[in-house]
């Protein structure tokens, strides 16, 4: 309680007013203070408040975090509030009351006092006084009278009052026949303050203040009430005689009131604190239970249980929050169920398949060895058997790979492997594919180590899938492979410049069984399930696989892998559209430009410097590849294995102009477009 | 080449279809289809190597596999239509030295079958010492302190292709080729698990190896002698 410090003083109505001011301006002082750490100030002073607030932050946070603490401080704080508040207002009405009544009896007795003074004073025989105050004169006799008059009206205060008399012209006080007189031990001059003497010396009444009384034997001054007025003496000279009230009584009364309220106060704010915080318990107790159960429900305990105790709310919650614990098992356990089906189903069927595949195999084997002995019908029907049971193999081996994925039964055994290794091997097996089609397959960027936690089995089918792709429709065009390093993720990307990509199309590429013409006889050998289990193998890794491409322009694939398993990917370290594409297309711009003003196909693009890449072997190719004219026969459904994607020539010159303008917007978005690698790692 | 091959399958379709290529390799296969009769088969049969299907009426094949390792040393490859990671393992560690996923070529299958019958036509002296243990190549013995320890033809394969160059860190690619014969990167895991049981069985203690030591992120090494 240390404001109760503020409480007036009774009988100092000043000192109350003089005090809230000063707490008031302290308020100020401090508000500004704050406002200024608020706004960005100097240097300085932000440091001064960063150094200031962190051995807070903990406490902050704890504030933030726990809602029982904010109650009972809150709770705190108010009531203090209102229990100050109310033990203003009760200090504040007991002291009046004791005032009131004092003065009311203080000026009963004062005025008595004034009466007896005047009256004494009007009749001068008085009894025996008289007689010795004779011989001394008139001067003298006046001196005596006063303190006699003092003498004889203190008599009756016995304490509770002091009377002083003073001359009404102050100048002559020194003079000692003329000096004040005063009971009690009461220092006389300095008691009565000089705004009442002034009062009493020009009016006719009794005036009255509040004052402290001051003692000559060195006693601590004492609160007081004085009433004064104007007499005269029996020699009829102008006096004043103050009656003094000392307040010592009423002070300690207050004083009384004060301490119990204080008391009281103190005791119902710690009450109410305590209050606070059992109810808040009460309430609090379960949130926080009911939170801890989420908790470990989310980590797959999934038989957590929040205990229930009567009806009320809280039970209620507990009720709810039971229920949807249960359905969530129920449901989950359906899942699990129905996951673990399928997986058998698949393992069964794979066992099931597979055996007389076998058979099947070794005995077409058989046959397509002896071939040479048979007719030339006989002969060529074992060539056409043992080739669609090499197809029908990697089919069913896609397929059980795709349900395995499906089935969330693929495991990722990630170890960090070099990717150029993994290129390596990848470029060897595509070596013999290359040659056929003259392709050269070069690779930039494996200067350095390109390192990956990584499944070397999964990453080096989906790169062998992407070269395999990218050599058999780069048209005989090379294939770069570039590898690059950069933040937490590593990427393969797998350049083209075959037909390309139409509109849309890069999306569309990872579809299962997707192709770029349905009514296209199915003579490729790919089982259109490559690229599916590529995404598939690439979203295992927490990675992405992208596609690129633009009619005629090629097209690349881009394989981004995160640095370590479990490190999400932010981005990648090789653009999706590769540089060279837009050196063309700038190039196809400014020839457009120049013919039709349309300057709407790069407006989105970001510019690159164009040359920088300029050493990459950029086949030579006209900016508007040259169209055949009308849907010839498609040349690039070619046999071989692992081709999901099958890309179509665009058919019609005259489309091309049209086609062009969207495209350009649809692969403008794809660098950066994050929609579009989230469709592609969607799926 | 000569080799004697049993045949535990319960496909006879598949079973005849094996014994055709195997006789047109020039093996000698027999039969049989029920894997509570293959022990008794094999005893009878004395096989150079056995193809084991891992499904199996009766007793399944893992179980087989575990019994005739448990009795003699002789190569085992395991048929299986699941490549995936558990039955492979479990396979594996049953005691299998090599397994082959259902499609298979008859080639392939060949290839197989002589890469595990090969080594017994290399008979040349030669005395390895790998940490405490002497090995007599020719004499196909491990000796720890004079105590002979029995190891299979693979593990014993392994570990001289370890102990003879113990200056060199084998790669589970390197030895695949060399202790398997495949020419092609294939399942590390094959390397990992014959490590495993090759370990429990000349290591004093498993937990800590001695003799055959992991070079973290390359592969394996011998000890040092």
């Amino acid at each position: 309680m240390s404001r109760g410090g503020a409480a007036p003083k009774p009988g100092k109505p000043g000192v109350r007013g003089g005090r809230a001011a000063g707490v008031g301006r302290k308020t100020t002082a401090w508000g500004g203070r704050i406002l200024q750490e608020g706004t960005p100030g100097s240097p300085v002073l932000r440091l001064f408040v960063r150094w200031v607030r962190r051995p807070l932050l903990p406490a902050v946070r704890l504030w933030r975090r726990n809602i029982q603490l904010r109650v009972v401080a809150s709770t705190l704080l108010m009531s203090l509030g209102v229990v100050l508040l109310l033990g203003f207002v009760v200090i504040g009405q007991v002291r009046n009351g004791l005032l009131v009544t004092k003065e009311k009896a203080s000026e009963s007795q004062s005025a008595g006092g004034f009466a007896v003074a005047k009256d004494k004073a009007s009749a001068p025989a008085a009894p025996g006084g008289q007689d010795d105050g004779s011989s001394d004169g008139r001067a003298g006799s006046s001196v005596t009278w006063r303190s006699e008059l003092v003498t004889q009206l203190a008599s009756g205060g016995q304490g509770a009052f002091y009377v002083v008399a003073l001359s009404a012209d102050s100048e002559d006080s020194g003079s000692s026949n003329r000096g004040p007189r005063a009971s009690g031990g009461v220092d006389p001059v300095a008691s009565v303050p000089q705004s009442l003497r002034d009062n009493v010396d020009q009016g006719t009444g009794a005036y009255k203040t509040y004052a402290s009384i001051k003692y000559l034997d060195g006693q601590e001054p004492k609160p007081g009430l004085v009433i004064g007025t104007k007499l005269k003496d029996v020699d009829g000279q102008a006096y004043q005689l103050y009656y003094l009230f000392p307040l010592a009584q009423e002070e300690k009364t207050l004083s009384l009131v004060k301490g119990t309220l204080a008391t009281a106060g103190l005791f119902l704010v710690v009450l109410l604190g305590a209050i606070a915080w059992l109810v808040v318990r009460q309430v609090v107790t379960p949130v926080r239970m009911a939170a801890q159960i989420a908790e470990r429900l989310s980590a797959a305990k999934l038989q957590e249980r929040m205990k229930v105790t009567g009806e009320d709310d809280i039970a209620r919650l507990g009720e709810a929050f039971n229920k949807m614990a249960q359905n969530l098992q129920i449901k989950i356990q359906q899942l699990e169920e129905l996951s673990r089906m399928q997986r058998r189903f698949v393992s069964d069927v794979s066992h099931e398949l597979r055996t007389p595949l076998t058979t099947v195999r070794m005995a077409a084997d058989v046959i397509h060895e002896a071939r040479v002995d048979f007719d030339p019908v006989t002969a060529r029907s074992a060539e056409l058997l043992a080739g669609q049971l090499d197809r029908f193999e990697s089919l069913l081996a896609d397929l059980l790979e795709i349900s395995r994925f499906d089935a969330g039964a693929a495991a990722l055994e990630a170890e960090p492997i070099d990717l150029r290794d993994v290129v390596r091997r990848v470029i060897e097996g595509a070596e013999p594919l290359a040659e056929r089609k003259g392709t050269r397959i070069r690779v930039v960027g494996d200067d350095q180590p390109v390192v990956a936690e990584a499944d070397a089995r999964r990453v080096e089918r989906v790169l062998r899938n992407l070269v395999v792709n990218a050599v058999e429709h780069g048209e005989g065009r090379d294939v770069v492979v570039r590898m690059g390093v950069a933040g937490g993720a590593v990427a393969v990307a797998v350049r083209d410049y075959g037909v390309g990509l139409k509109p849309g199309e890069a999306t569309r590429v990872f579809n299962r069984f997707w192709r770029a013409d349905p009514a296209r006889a199915r003579t490729t050998g790919g089982t259109g399930l490559g690229l599916s289990i590529a995404v598939e193998d690439a979203r295992l890794h927490g990675g992405w696989l992208q596609a690129w491409g633009e009619p005629g322009g090629g097209s690349q694939f881009r394989l981004t892998l995160p640095r370590t398993a479990d490190e999400p990917l932010r981005g990648s370290p090789i653009p999706l559209e590769p540089e060279d594409s837009r050196a063309a297309r700038e190039r196809a711009r400014q020839g457009a430009a120049a013919e039709q003003g349309n300057g709407l196909r790069l407006a989105s693009v970001p510019v690159q410097p164009a040359a920088t890449r300029s050493s990459l072997p950029v086949p030579p190719r006209p900016p508007v590849p040259p169209r055949t004219s009308g849907p010839a026969a498609d040349p690039t459904a070619l046999p071989g294995g692992g081709g999901a994607r099958v890309v179509p020539r665009v058919s019609d010159a005259r489309v091309e102009g049209e086609s062009v303008p969207s495209q350009a917007a649809d692969t403008a978005a794809a660098p950066a477009a994050a929609d579009q690698e989230e469709s592609a790692r969607g799926r | 080449m000569k080799g004697r091959v049993l045949v535990v399958d319960d496909d006879t379709a598949l079973a005849e279809m094996l014994g055709i290529v195997l006789r047109g390799e020039g093996f000698e296969p027999s039969f049989v289809a029920d894997g509570d009769k293959a022990l008794a088969a094999f005893r009878e049969a004395k096989p150079d190597l056995v193809l084991l299907d891992l499904m199996l009426p009766g007793r399944d094949g893992i179980e087989v596999c575990r019994l005739i390792r448990a009795e003699s040393g002789v190569p085992i490859v395991m048929l299986t239509a699941k490549s995936d990671t558990v039955d492979v393992v479990v396979g594996l560690e049953s005691g299998a030295d090599d397994y082959i996923v259902k499609p298979f070529k008859p080639k392939e299958l060949v290839a197989r079958i002589r890469a595990r019958l090969r080594r017994s036509e290399e008979p040349a002296p030669e005395q390895l010492a790998i940490g405490d243990l002497v090995i007599d190549v020719a004499g196909h013995s491990v000796k720890r302190d004079g105590q002979s320890i029995a190891l299979t033809p693979l593990e014993f394969d392994l570990l001289v292709a370890l102990a003879r160059k113990p200056w060199q860190v084998f790669t589970r690619e390197v030895l695949l080729e060399q202790v398997w014969g495949y020419r092609h990167a294939a399942d590390t895991r094959l390397v990992n698990v014959h490590v495993q049981r090759l370990r429990s069985k000349v290591e004093k203690d498993p937990e800590r190896p001695e003799i055959v030591v992991t070079v973290r992120g390359v592969g394996y090494k011998a000890g040092p002698s």
